[in-house]
């Protein structure tokens, strides 16, 4: 069981550096050749200051970040019974490459369901970017399940 | 997307974004994603792992699928308009799986000076299985 007394329980800052490199990786690994995310010209031309983003590249700054890694040993979630089970993402200011983004995670909520595999625990973890700035740029949530 | 914008007002509610056809998956994508995305859980990549799992072998990152989806939203909305964009996970992906994105727009409205559309996405495989359930928000341009 994670303990319910850890909502609300903030996580040290952890810092990403956006790089055009990793922007071009992202996008071939999934699978979209669209030149704005590529070529700084036609991303220039659709108004982006520099390489746009996918959608969901934030996941990057989790991972890379680190804090998320973090979370889950600090909860003592069990990797192995751990499911991804939402993810949610407000854009709030572009991100550009060059920035460096300062993610600050909080355990946003714990609660449980029942369901037909036994109890399972969800783990919502609330992320908030902002760009050195300081600027909010993005609100990542995050929702983990600890399966029985 | 370039030429083909999509603007305000010849959005409605009730209309469908256009269907996104992903090319099937492949072990090798779920490697390439593991490395571009830093998710290294062993299970989207090490045959092993997947087959202890009970998968029959690797399954691909519930992200990959995600990011597939926002594909097909993107491919209609363009790169600049997307204002949030969640999703649930609901099954998971084997290689070979093909991908179809679809989704409706629910609601049109002016909020703080931008003109939005909501739209319920799903992503399902290949079974009619939904693979991810979804909403966007997109801020679209005014003609």
């Amino acid at each position: 069981m994670v303990d319910k007394n850890m909502v609300g329980k903030e996580y040290p800052e952890s810092t990403f550096d956006v790089e055009k490199g990793k922007i071009r990786e992202f996008a071939n690994a999934i699978g979209d050749k669209s030149p704005v995310f590529y070529n700084e010209r036609a991303a220039k031309d659709e108004g982006f200051e520099g390489l746009a983003l996918p959608p969901t590249f934030p996941t990057v700054f989790a991972m890379f970040g680190g804090t998320m890694l973090k979370v889950i040993a600090d909860l003592k979630i069990n990797m192995a019974k751990m499911l991804h089970g939402g993810q949610e993402y407000e854009y709030i200011k572009p991100v550009k490459p060059g920035d460096t983004v300062t993610g600050k995670t909080k355990i946003g909520n714990i609660f449980e369901k029942s369901g037909k595999g036994g109890t399972m625990e969800f783990i919502v973890l609330e992320t908030t970017y902002t760009n050195q700035n300081g600027e909010k740029v993005l609100v990542d949530t995050s929702t983990l399940i600890q399966t029985s | 997307m370039a030429g083909r914008e999509v603007f305000f007002e010849d959005v409605n509610v009730g209309d469908n974004m256009p269907e996104f056809v992903t090319d099937p998956l492949a072990e090798l994508q779920f490697v390439v994603y593991a490395g571009a995305s830093g998710d290294f859980n062993p299970l989207h990549t090490v045959h092993a792992y997947g087959e202890k799992a009970g998968f029959g072998g690797v399954i691909g990152h519930g992200m990959l699928s995600m990011a597939l989806t926002g594909r097909g939203v993107t491919n209609w909305v363009g790169h600049k308009a997307l204002k949030k964009f969640g999703v649930n996970f609901r099954s998971v992906t084997l290689p070979k799986d093909v991908i179809t994105v679809k989704g409706a727009v629910t609601k049109k409205y002016s909020e703080g000076g931008e003109n939005c559309i909501d739209i319920d996405v799903i992503a399902e495989n290949q079974r009619g299985e939904k693979v991810i359930v979804g909403n966007a928000t997109a801020a679209l341009p005014s003609k």
